[in-house]
């Protein structure tokens, strides 16, 4: 019997059981992106079927990690650019429960950058939402590894000499099977992307563009923008590696002239997750390592019976 | 000087098998039924460098290195570099017998390889064999291999010159070979052991030298096994199964041990991109339900002190092992040092509150592994094991005993799903996982996917159901009730202690020391009281919470103390007087920084130089600097 009756509940969940009843209200500015993120999540979970108590949401530092405070499931607010090693370890510890990670774009992309190109690698069963607004928030308003090339800001106050992370192109090239854009201003289409990630068998990348109203006047609020899946303008598989590398590049430099691309980019449904080549080769066991410790039956292996006769 | 032991050192280059090769003649001499103790000392590279592994063996219990060695085995470093003399580092191809002759005592035995080693390139070789009586036996063990075997065999053929010399019963090397050698290459490292002591006893009176391997009885059954072994199996028998790491010299020892194992028990090894990394995985697999542990090297663990901070405001349990090496920056990444210490007490910002273990055995890295798991969980506190390239890198015989105990997989305070319905929660169904006031300090945690367990956990100070808060009553409460935890840990510690002073009771002097030490510090204290001197040692292996009722108690019993330590800035000196702000003026420094270990007689030499007779020490290799007061 499972020590974690929360996990396959199958019954019917409402998207108000991820509000808190204390305290519901977030803290971010009037007009932020960040409340698209959490009204897109709430409406997913019911979609996936999965309940407060099975999901584990994993965040970062800066406005956006605070999606968790008013988000009712399990969480942890971590530090600053780590939310992924934690997340998939929680993920490999117990692969039953629904693992979301969330952070801002100098988060994932900047201080955690390299935690998101071995995440990705590893094709871990998990989902990662990286609130893009180009823009350091909580700090207040400095140039962000996402900012435009030229981009000014206190600590930038010549502009920045740097071009733009691509963060699609980086997810792909990372290894990521799963990679996608939206908007806080397209609800529906977030939501949509968000269910189609989450029930992914792999590494789910969203970079996510959240507008920022109060450090980021000058960028545009991500409107109108277009479905690159919908948008009869636009004609690629997104199971093609070479034509969705393609389409990222020109979402990416499309957005610095003021033209938004969104969609799905990038999939690959065959490639096993990384949980599933561990268990293949013997390195995740089959029952959830987190029951074992619940399991008052299990007989611990001792050190005596295996390893002392190698020494003798 | 004592010739009661044999101090075998074997000498090459890296590559070469030097390691391999006295393990299984350690292993052959403890079950000849001695007691052994291996000292290793390698470059940091992968082929060719000075390099040799001495293995003393002796009737009577032994706990360190020895002072000098009597047994050389010079095989040649087949890998040597540049072979001019002015090169900058030397004439690489003569080291094995050049570097190692400081050391060698009197009417030892040198036997060296003919045919990669040319005494000629070795200055004043001749005139330094005669004044110091050693034997020698040039023998071309190069050919001999290559004619029945392959060139790396020479190794084999050394043992068998060796044991031709000191007399050692051959048979439980071949028993030893015979486990470990697949067919192909068994039979002719065989017939290598036996023709090289055959050639002893052809070309040579084999009793010509003083020396003999002793004989001696073990009571009950030995294993061989080192620092790392024994910290891996604690953390195993404890219900670890999850291991984050990246390598570095010296940590790489237990990841790997730990890596090889966890597979087969149902467990998970990750090796990630960065410490950074490998200890936010032992803080998310702990988070999840399991017992995880991560750690690393000076440098690798400098990049831990994020998710160390993490793991003491989360109140995550996990265990971190720092394995020291010479610093700073990269150091020198194979050679000893205790300079970590303050580094590992301190690391990470605000009030730090975590539980941090030396040990100073083999016996105590397993028995502190154990400790380290339990006091992280019970506590939830991370708790660091730190050791350094010593205690890694010597094995020694240990009753097979002292590792027959049940496994404790328990997490602590851990709620099932029936006891989270009793516990409290808020209005809308999250759980109280921070709790003021509670025993110890320690309230309950649930676990993901548990139903009425849902909390949320945060780096930020929190209230009670682990939303941020910054209201100065609820700061103030849970700072609190966090640091509260240590009392309870030391007297969690003190009700098995395994602090135990050695020494006569009533003694005059005292010797403080940490961790890895511990054994050589033990030894120059019975050779100090043997020659008329009155003195004790304790090794202080908890530094924090620091035992401050025992360390008072010890120094207070002492005229003078001398501290010995592995570091320039004599480090636990000063958390010493720290913590108990007084005994200054007692407290004088040996302190020892090389790259090597300290031997049994520069302790001696130390405490009767300057501690006895309050004069200034001849050498270079240690320092003593004396107390300054409070």
């Amino acid at each position: 019997m499972s020590a974690f009756s929360a996990i396959d509940d199958d019954r019917e969940i409402e998207r108000d059981e991820y509000t808190p009843g204390m305290e519901p209200q977030p803290t971010w500015c009037p007009g932020c992106g960040d409340f698209g993120v959490l009204k897109a999540l709430k409406g997913a979970m019911p979609e996936v079927g999965r309940t407060p108590e099975e999901v584990l949401l994993v965040t970062g530092i800066g406005c956006s990690g605070k999606l968790n405070s008013y988000f009712d499931s399990y969480g942890f607010h971590t530090i600053h650019g780590r939310s992924l090693p934690v997340a998939r370890a929680a993920a490999v510890t117990n692969p039953e429960l629904q693992v979301v990670a969330a952070g801002g774009d100098g988060d994932g992309y900047g201080i955690g950058g390299n935690h998101f190109m071995h995440t990705a690698r590893e094709n871990h069963d998990m989902t990662y939402i990286v609130f893009n607004n180009e823009i350091f928030g909580l700090t207040k308003g400095q140039t962000s590894p996402t900012s435009p090339k030229g981009h000014k800001s206190k600590t930038q106050p010549s502009g920045s000499a740097k071009d733009p992370i691509r963060p699609l192109s980086l997810a792909l090239t990372s290894g990521a099977s799963f990679v996608a854009r939206t908007a806080a201003v397209n609800p529906n289409q977030a939501r949509d992307i968000l269910v189609e990630a989450m029930e992914h068998d792999g590494f789910a990348h969203i970079d996510f563009l959240t507008q920022c109203p109060t450090w980021n006047k000058d960028a545009k609020q991500y409107v109108p923008y277009k479905d690159v899946n919908e948008d009869d303008e636009f004609d690629f598989d997104p199971t093609d590696r070479a034509e969705a590398q393609e389409m990222m590049q020109e979402t990416e430099e499309k957005l610095y002239d003021g033209e938004v691309l969104t969609g799905v980019y990038y999939r690959e449904d065959d490639r096993p997750s990384y949980q599933q080549e561990k268990q293949a080769i013997g390195e995740i066991p089959e029952e959830p390592l987190a029951e074992r410790y619940f399991d008052e039956d299990y007989e611990w292996e001792r050190s005596a019976d295996l390893f002392l006769d190698s020494h003798k | 000087m004592t010739d009661d032991e044999l101090i075998w050192r074997i000498a090459g280059g890296s590559g070469d098998g030097i390691a391999s090769t006295s393990q299984n003649f350690a292993k052959a001499l403890m079950r000849a039924g001695l007691h052994v103790f291996t000292h290793r000392h390698y470059p940091s590279r992968i082929r060719g460098g000075h390099t040799y592994v001495e293995v003393r063996a002796s009737a009577d219990p032994v706990k360190s290195r020895g002072d000098g060695y009597n047994f050389l085995l010079a095989l040649g470093d087949s890998f040597a570099r540049n072979p001019q003399e002015e090169a900058y580092y030397g004439n690489e191809e003569v080291k094995p017998l050049s570097e190692n002759l400081d050391d060698l005592r009197e009417g030892g035995v040198i036997i060296y390889d003919s045919g990669l080693v040319d005494p000629d390139d070795v200055p004043n070789f001749e005139e330094r064999v005669e004044e110091n009586d050693w034997h020698v036996y040039d023998i071309d063990l190069r050919t001999m291999a290559r004619e029945h075997g392959r060139e790396v065999m020479r190794n084999t053929a050394g043992v068998g010159v060796t044991a031709a010399i000191a007399g050692i019963d051959t048979s439980y090397i071949k028993d030893l070979m015979r486990d470990a050698m697949p067919e192909k290459i068994l039979e002719p490292n065989l017939e290598l052991l036996d023709l090289g002591a055959e050639h002893v006893r052809e070309e040579y009176d084999a009793d010509a030298p003083d020396i003999a391997v002793p004989e001696g009885e073990h009571e009950e059954e030995q294993v061989l096994m080192s620092g790392s072994d024994a910290i891996s199996y604690g953390a195993i028998d404890e219900g670890c199964r999850f291991i984050a790491g990246y390598p570095m010299t010296p940590w790489t020892e237990v990841f790997t041990i730990m890596s090889q194992n966890l597979p087969q028990l149902g467990g998970i090894s990750e090796q990630v991109e960065d410490e950074i990394a490998a200890a936010a995985l032992a803080i998310g697999a702990s988070h999840a339900g399991a017992k995880a542990m991560s750690g690393s090297s000076g440098g690798g663990f400098a990049l831990m002190s994020e998710p160390l901070g993490l793991a003491e405001m989360s109140e995550t349990p996990i265990v971190l092992v720092e394995a020291m090496r010479a610093g700073p920056s990269t150091g020198m990444p194979t050679k000893p040092e205790q300079g970590d210490l303050e580094h590992v007490l301190y690391t990470s910002q605000g009030d730090s509150h975590r539980v941090v273990l030396a040990p100073g055995t083999v016996e105590e890295s397993y028995d502190h592994a154990r400790k380290a798991f339990e006091l992280a969980y019970e506590y939830q506190i991370p708790s660091i094991l730190v050791y350094d390239q010593k205690l890694s890198g010597e094995s020694t015989n240990v009753p097979a005993s002292h590792f027959d105990r049940e496994p404790n997989p328990s997490t602590g305070k851990t709620l099932t799903e029936s006891e989270l319905a009793e516990q409290p929660h808020t209005g809308d169904g999250k759980f109280h996982r921070f709790q003021h006031d509670v025993d110890d300090g320690v309230s309950p945690r649930s676990i993901p996917g548990q139903e009425n367990g849902r909390y949320l956990v945060t780096g930020n100070e929190h209230n009670p159901e682990g939303h941020i808060s910054e209201d100065p009553d609820n700061r103030v409460a849970q700072v609190d009730r966090r640091l509260e935890k240590e009392a309870a840990i030391r007297a969690d510690l003190d009700e098995d202690s395994l602090l135990a002073p050695h020494g006569p009771e009533e003694a005059d002097y005292g010797i403080l020391t940490f961790g890895s030490q511990q054994g050589t510090v033990e030894e120059a204290v019975d050779r100090l009281n043997d020659q008329g001197h009155s003195v004790k040692a304790l090794a202080v292996n908890e530094l924090a919470p620091y035992p401050v009722e025992q360390v008072t108690e010890f120094l207070a019993s002492v005229e003078d103390a001398m501290v010995v330590e592995m570091n320039a800035s004599a480090q636990f000196r000063g958390l010493t007087q720290k913590e108990l702000g007084r005994f200054g003026e007692k407290l004088h420094s040996l302190l020892k920084y090389n790259g090597n270990p300290f031997e049994p007689a520069e302790i001696v030499e130390g405490f009767e130089t300057s501690i006895v007779e309050g004069g200034e020490l001849p050498g270079h290799e240690t320092k003593f600097v004396p107390a300054a007061g409070d």
